[in-house]
């Protein structure tokens, strides 16, 4: 058993989902540090405030209210987890859409941009498309498929630019960002599908229910009452699958991971690598457009169309889901849902104490500065096995070779 | 035409200080990717300081006295304080990519995370909204430059250079132009500057040469940090009445983008961004730009969306001309190694 146990914890696997959690922890450990200074140095926050406040960031999904007495109660929430469901659904999307450009090398900060192109898409499908004609069952199909269409071509301009110029996709990632925030309000502004019935509500475009297109709820709304959750949760869930299964089972998947590793060794061995910068680019961005589809063709939630001047949370979040996640799109699932109970926590932490939900960002933040270092906090969780070959090995040598500052690092791993 | 070269300095001129800050982090070898964050750090630590000083007795009297001198050290002390604290933050970049070898984009993206999210809380809590503002009045009637300052009456011209270069601008534009040409200087003519280049270029032979490449790099990226910080404050003064948002509308990596564009060289990277703050300008205020007594852009019949767009789309384009002769610092991005010769 105990042997078994070593093999395990030798595994590069289990090293790295160690990391992740030694992160996820550190990350909230900084929240929870963050709240107290600011509850300490403020004099309006008092200190019971405080405590309630770094309660809530650990454990906000298990909020249920202040009970009669005013103190916070934890129990199980079924409208709270049923909501961390629901939004987990854009994020697993635009998480695996970042974890698949990783995996080919490519950095794709542009998911914003393909979230964008894919809600304009869907939702001009889905309301575009008369419900009399045709059912809406089909409809929503259509609109799924023509927002991912939507976002696969919005996706592969700047792996285009990258594969043929040469453009860092960074960059070009970043200004196709913002030129889909203006044409996506230049086209709803310009289109009917304002939602001008409802007078007290100004700048959204209709929900799609006012086509009677909606995504199915899959039974889930009976064990999650009062929440948001619907099917799209599934689909998100079976889309990540196909997409392991692509990368690790197939063809396809092998070269754009070779790709990835080695972009000149990749054409040496007959891949086009070209090609392959902008079919990953094209799924990435085909990815973040069906979590914006999944999203807004719920049927419950609306779209505030001049995003001119700020792009949607949703697609940068996609980057810390995929890197925490170690870019596995399995590990996306746990990591996509993980994030959203930050998001959960946060609203409850706005709801019920002083402070507001960007805290739960800066936990984020957080998260995504260890993960790059990822490979040290690696290193530091096998400190004891180092430990043992540095014994055997003459130290002496060891310590001269290693730089200063490596010293230090590695005189941390041994301390732990 | 004044209008026009006024509105293209007060875009330029934050794009130009902050890609020289690109600059000295990438020359060092460091990838920059935070300079958004950290001009949205800077941004909100300079006005926060604006905030808090001005309500103090001695600056409200001098507001009250009309004392230009003091007000404009005001804003000369709240730029300091911004690229302080930029180059603070940035440490959590140069810490991680110098020391622990991390992935360069990966923290740049980090920070750029962190930051907003930081300054929102805090705005969050220090103002029980959404923006920082100062505590009183506005960013033209504290700081801006008027011809009253000179004696000038209400109705007399002061010229056209006078008028445009000197009446209704900002202090900080101007040391930013400073700051940039001493800085270039710095780049190429000084022992510093060769050696930080060297690091970017090829740190190997450097460090064979006993310049401590770590060093180096920790000083390009701080110095990267202050000017982006205080680049964030001078957009937040001279574009957004002196308030912080915890955005600053993708300037930062407008500010890549031009870095990229002008070669990562003083010179080229001046004109770039003269060029991006024209666009910039047409797409903030295309209505209001009167040409020869022409409003050209207005007649022009555009969509407003259209003239948004063009900078990012401009950069764009721009960047698939010129990227196939771009050359990129050798070492950037590369954690610096000395077992790798």
């Amino acid at each position: 058993m105990r042997e078994r146990l070593t093999n395990l914890y030798g595994k590069d696997g289990t090293r790295t989902v160690l990391a992740s959690i030694l992160s996820i922890i550190i990350g909230l450990a900084v929240g929870s540090i963050i709240v107290l200074i600011v509850g300490a140095v403020s004099s309006n926050i008092s200190g019971g405030s405080t405590w309630d406040g770094i309660r809530l960031v650990l454990f906000g999904i298990l909020s249920t209210g202040r009970d009669a007495s005013g103190a916070l109660s934890f129990g199980f929430n079924p409208t709270s987890i049923g909501n961390m469901l629901f939004r987990a659904t854009p994020l697993i999307m635009t998480g695996l859409s970042v974890a698949v450009a990783y995996k080919t090398g490519l950095f794709n900060i542009g998911a914003p941009g393909q979230y964008l192109m894919g809600t304009m898409a869907s939702l001009m499908l889905a309301l575009g498309i008369p419900s009399e004609v045709v059912p809406p069952a089909i409809i929503w199909i259509i609109a799924f498929v023509g927002g991912m269409a939507a976002g696969a071509l919005w996706g592969a301009i700047p792996g285009l630019v990258k594969a043929y110029l040469n453009i860092n996709e960074v960059l070009a990632s970043i200004m196709t960002n913002w030129i889909a925030a203006n044409i996506v309000t230049w086209a709803f502004e310009v289109s009917d599908f304002k939602n001008l019935v409802e007078s007290t509500k100004s700048g959204y475009i209709y929900k799609t229910t006012f086509n009677d297109v909606a995504t199915s709820k899959m039974g889930l709304d009976s064990i999650f009452p009062g929440s948001q959750v619907n099917g799209g949760i599934i689909v998100a869930i079976v889309i990540a699958i196909l997409m392991y299964v692509l990368m690790t089972k197939t063809t396809l998947g092998y070269q754009l991971k070779a790709c990835g590793s080695n972009r000149h060794a990749a054409r040496y061995a007959g891949i086009k690598d070209k090609r392959n910068i902008v079919l990953s680019m094209a799924i990435a961005g085909a990815l973040s457009a069906g979590g914006a589809a999944l999203y807004y063709l719920s049927g419950n939630t609306e779209f505030a169309w001049q995003t001119y001047q700020a792009l949607p949370d949703t697609g940068f979040n996609g980057i810390p889901v995929a890197l925490l996640a170690a870019c596995n799109p399995i590990g996306v699932i746990f990591t996509g849902v993980f994030m959203s109970m930050l998001d959960v926590a946060g609203t409850q932490l706005t709801a019920l104490t002083p402070f507001n939900e960007y805290i739960t960002d800066v936990v984020i933040a957080t998260i995504v500065y260890l993960s790059a270092f990822s490979l040290v906090i690696k290193m530091l969780i096998s400190g004891g096995k180092k430990r043992k070959k540095a014994k055997a090995a003459p130290a002496a040598e060891v310590k001269a070779e290693a730089p200063p500052e490596d010293a230090d690092a590695e005189k941390g791993g041994e301390a732990k | 035409m004044t209008f026009l070269i006024q509105q293209t300095l007060i875009y330029a001129i934050p794009l130009m200080i902050v890609a020289l800050a690109g600059v000295f982090a990438e020359r060092s070898g460091i990838i920059n990717l935070a300079l958004e964050g950290i001009m949205i750090f800077g941004a909100f630590v300079g006005v926060l300081f604006v905030n808090i000083v001005q309500q103090t007795e001695f600056f409200e009297a001098a507001k009250a006295a009309d004392n230009y001198i003091a007000l404009q050290g005001l804003e000369l002390l709240a730029m300091l304080a911004a690229a302080v604290m930029g180059a603070i933050f940035s440490l959590l970049l140069s810490f991680a990519s110098v020391n622990l070898r991390a992935d360069q984009t990966i923290g740049g993206t980090a920070l750029n995370l962190l930051a907003p999210a930081l300054v929102l809380f805090l705005i969050r809590i220090i103002a029980n909204q959404n923006t920082l503002q100062m505590a009183s009045g506005d960013a033209a009637s504290w700081f801006m430059i008027k011809k009253a300052m000179f004696g000038y009456g209400r109705t007399e011209e002061m010229g056209f250079l006078g008028s445009t270069f000197v009446d209704k601008t900002y202090l900080a534009t101007y040391i930013c132009i400073i700051i940039f040409v001493v800085l270039s200087i710095i780049l190429y003519k000084t022992r510093f500057g060769l050696r930080l280049r060297a690091c970017g270029e090829n740190p190997q032979a450097a460090d064979s040469l006993g310049i401590n490449v770590y060093k180096m790099r920790y000083a390009g990226t701080t110095i990267s940090g202050a000017l982006a910080g205080m680049g964030g404050f001078v957009y937040a003064l001279t574009t957004s009445n002196c308030m912080a948002t915890g955005d600053v509308a993708g300037y930062g990596f407008l500010a890549l983008a031009v870095m990229i564009f002008g070669n990562w060289k003083p010179l080229n990277i001046a004109g770039a961004s003269i060029l991006f703050g024209l666009f910039k300008c047409i797409a903030s205020s295309y209505s209001s730009i009167n040409i020869g007594g022409v409003f050209i852009f207005n007649e022009l019949g555009l969509s407003a969306h259209f003239y948004r767009m063009l900078p990012y789309l401009i950069t764009l384009i721009v960047l698939a001309f010129t990227s196939k002769s771009s050359r990129a610092p050798k070492a950037e991005g590369i954690p610096y190694d000395k077992g790798k010769r």
